[in-house]
């Protein structure tokens, strides 16, 4: 076990090496000079010489992804041209929105989601199948900004039952926050929803086929216990594997969620910075949620063990 | 709107025997979106003949009007007909998905093929491709587009490059597989040259699960357009996109919501056509692809 996690993580190296390196290459591959693109076309010449040694722009290639790659290593994320504040202080003080978004939303999906997939299973080929499956091919196709829209259309417009727009921490009290929190979470776990809930139909479904299951019912087992204690958990790895790999549908949610609902989270910060093209920010934005990826599917790969003691490594 | 088309009307129920792993939409369903697919199209194309209206002529008396006749879905906030707008803008989202799903196929083939037959190759390339899906697609998508400017171009570059990796592994997958079989173990027996091998026995085998990861990175690629337009990473407002659209009605949500609902429609209903097809391609090209995952 403890061989297999040093190999696992070791095995990520090379994949945020690779993160980096592409990160790094993004901007001083693009055609022209980087401290122009950086600077745009009202850059004074001293503005681009200051870029230019921020980023170490008159240096060899090597020297300079090199002294970047340092850097970074140690918590040193850049500065940002447009405001000359240090990166990470303000991913920090963006994080918390983001989280609470965040978690909410894989906390909704689940609940939802996998009761819709064994449901769907359970009754597989019936109208209730079929309503679950179509549900989920229409999270896969419609846009999470026009789910967000409908949803303030219909929530905050026509019925008045919820704030359009903002966000509160939840710090200052939890029903203010709820209030705001509901339609971004509904409309980013939609998708979410999908995914979780077409994997939980088919891995149940694979299950259900099992030995085992019919042995379950023979013995007279009720429905309950049979999808719950025996199927569901032997059903659970690709479940979870699926909310991990998801992650990255979750983050391409964020960014376009909080500019739907204005909240001042690091999705809207990464739009901000594109629009302003404040590049240490995104290349931050880049690297963090990545690394976050790796992170999170490595967790999951040993979560495994936990929760099928088959697997050993 | 887009639900109609998949109403759980016609059900064969309790057809299928075994477990079936995927959804297998039924026929009428496969119909309905067809025949979406092709009206969208078909009026993409044809949209200089139906469009009521030039899609970029303003005027500004005609501010954001609603339906009447000769713009039967009332005016944007330049006065430009809503209806126009979106048939026009239906030409650059299709082009986009099609392009993309062609060019990264294309590509994904070409690096998948030397990946799953050289040994050697394919270590460096799995790592590259493992750190490129590591980054999640919209954040890539943006950087491209915010440094390189945004044009149809750097938007098709910027969709292309995260899809890349998908159709490396998927090819991979099928080579690794193929080159044990024995009639891969014929061809080198009998002498044949490497190309000959991986471009008459190896590639065809690959062609199936392309046409179905093609219909599905179409339609991804439509919604990351107009995801990156509503971010205002898209290409150049002037040119009408679904994405563009819906960008330009954000700012007058309150007062006209149709502004993002109508192209939000359209945009829905093709994207689900193009995923139903893709689902029926597969479950018609293969059985055993059943238990592949759709979507991302």
């Amino acid at each position: 076990m403890l061989g297999y996690l040093i190999r696992r993580i070791l095995a990520a190296i090379p994949v945020m090496g690779v993160v980096a390196l592409v990160v790094f290459l993004l901007l001083r591959l693009t055609p022209g000079d980087p401290a122009a693109i950086i600077a745009g076309d009202l850059a004074t010449p001293e503005q681009l010489e200051r870029i230019r040694t921020s980023l170490g722009l008159n240096e060899p290639l090597h020297t300079q992804f090199l002294t970047w790659i340092w850097k970074i290593l140690q918590g040193d994320l850049g500065v940002s041209l447009i405001s000359q504040v240090p990166v990470i202080k303000m991913i920090s003080q963006r994080i918390e929105p983001t989280i609470s978004i965040a978690l909410s939303t894989i906390t909704l999906a689940i609940l939802i989601a996998v009761p819709l997939g064994v449901i769907a299973a359970w009754k597989h080929g019936t109208w209730i199948d079929r309503v679950v499956m179509s549900l989920s091919v229409l999270g896969f196709s419609v846009p999470v900004f026009v789910v967000g829209y409908v949803l303030i259309q219909i929530f905050a417009i026509e019925f008045r039952w919820l704030p359009v727009q903002g966000f509160r921490s939840i710090t200052g009290g939890f029903g203010p926050f709820f209030e705001r929190a509901i339609l971004p979470t509904m409309a980013l776990s939609f998708i979410y929803i999908a995914l979780i809930a077409r994997i939980t139909r088919a891995s149940m479904l694979e299950v259900l086929g099992e030995d085992y299951v019919r042995t379950a019912r023979a013995k007279g087992i009720g429905e309950a216990g049979v999808l719950m204690r025996h199927a569901l958990r032997n059903a659970a790895v690709p479940v979870i594997t699926v909310i991990g790999t998801g992650f990255a549908l979750l983050i391409s949610g964020v960014v376009v969620t909080e500019s739907v609902f204005n909240i001042p989270g690091i999705g809207r910060l990464t739009v901000d910075a594109v629009l302003a093209r404040d590049y240490p920010v995104i290349q931050a934005m880049i690297l963090l949620t990545s690394g976050l990826y790796v992170t999170i599917n490595l967790v999951i790969d040993l979560l495994y063990t936990l929760l099928d003691p088959r697997i050993r490594y | 709107m887009a639900i109609d088309t998949i109403e759980p009307s016609s059900i064969s129920a309790g057809a299928a025997s075994g477990p079936r792993v995927s959804l297998r939409p039924s026929s009428t369903i496969i119909t309905i979106a067809a025949i979406c697919l092709i009206v969208v199209v078909a009026s993409a194309i044809f949209a200089g003949f139906i469009a009521p209206q030039d899609p970029q002529k303003l005027a500004p008396a005609m501010r954001l009007k609603p339906g009447m006749p000769g713009f039967p879905l009332g005016t944007d906030a330049y006065g430009r007909d809503l209806l126009s707008r979106i048939l026009y803008g239906g030409r650059i989202s299709l082009m986009i998905g099609v392009g993309a799903a062609v060019v990264s196929v294309t590509i994904g083939l070409a690096i998948g093929l030397v990946s799953g037959f050289f040994r050697w190759a394919d270590a460096i390339i799995m790592r590259i491709m493992d750190g490129l899906m590591a980054i999640p697609s919209i954040l890539l998508a943006i950087a491209v587009v915010s440094l390189s400017g945004a044009s149809l171009k750097t938007v098709l570059i910027a969709i292309i490059i995260p899809e890349v990796p998908r159709v490396v592994r998927l090819v991979r997958s099928v080579v690794l597989s193929v080159r044990e079989e024995p009639y891969v173990e014929a061809a080198i027996a009998i002498g044949s040259g490497l190309p000959k091998i991986l471009w008459r026995h190896i590639m065809p085998n690959t062609f199936a699960p392309l046409i179905v990861q093609g219909t599905y990175i179409c339609a991804s690629a439509i919604l990351t357009e107009a995801i990156l337009s509503f971010l205002g990473a898209g290409i150049n407002p002037e040119t009408p996109t679904w994405g563009n659209i819906m960008a330009e009605g954000r700012a007058f949500f309150q007062i006209k919501p149709s502004l993002i609902f109508w192209p939000g429609v359209v945009l829905s209903i093709a994207i689900l056509s193009i995923n139903l097809i893709g689902d029926a391609t597969r479950d018609a090209l293969d059985p055993r692809m059943k238990q592949r995952k759709a979507g991302k």
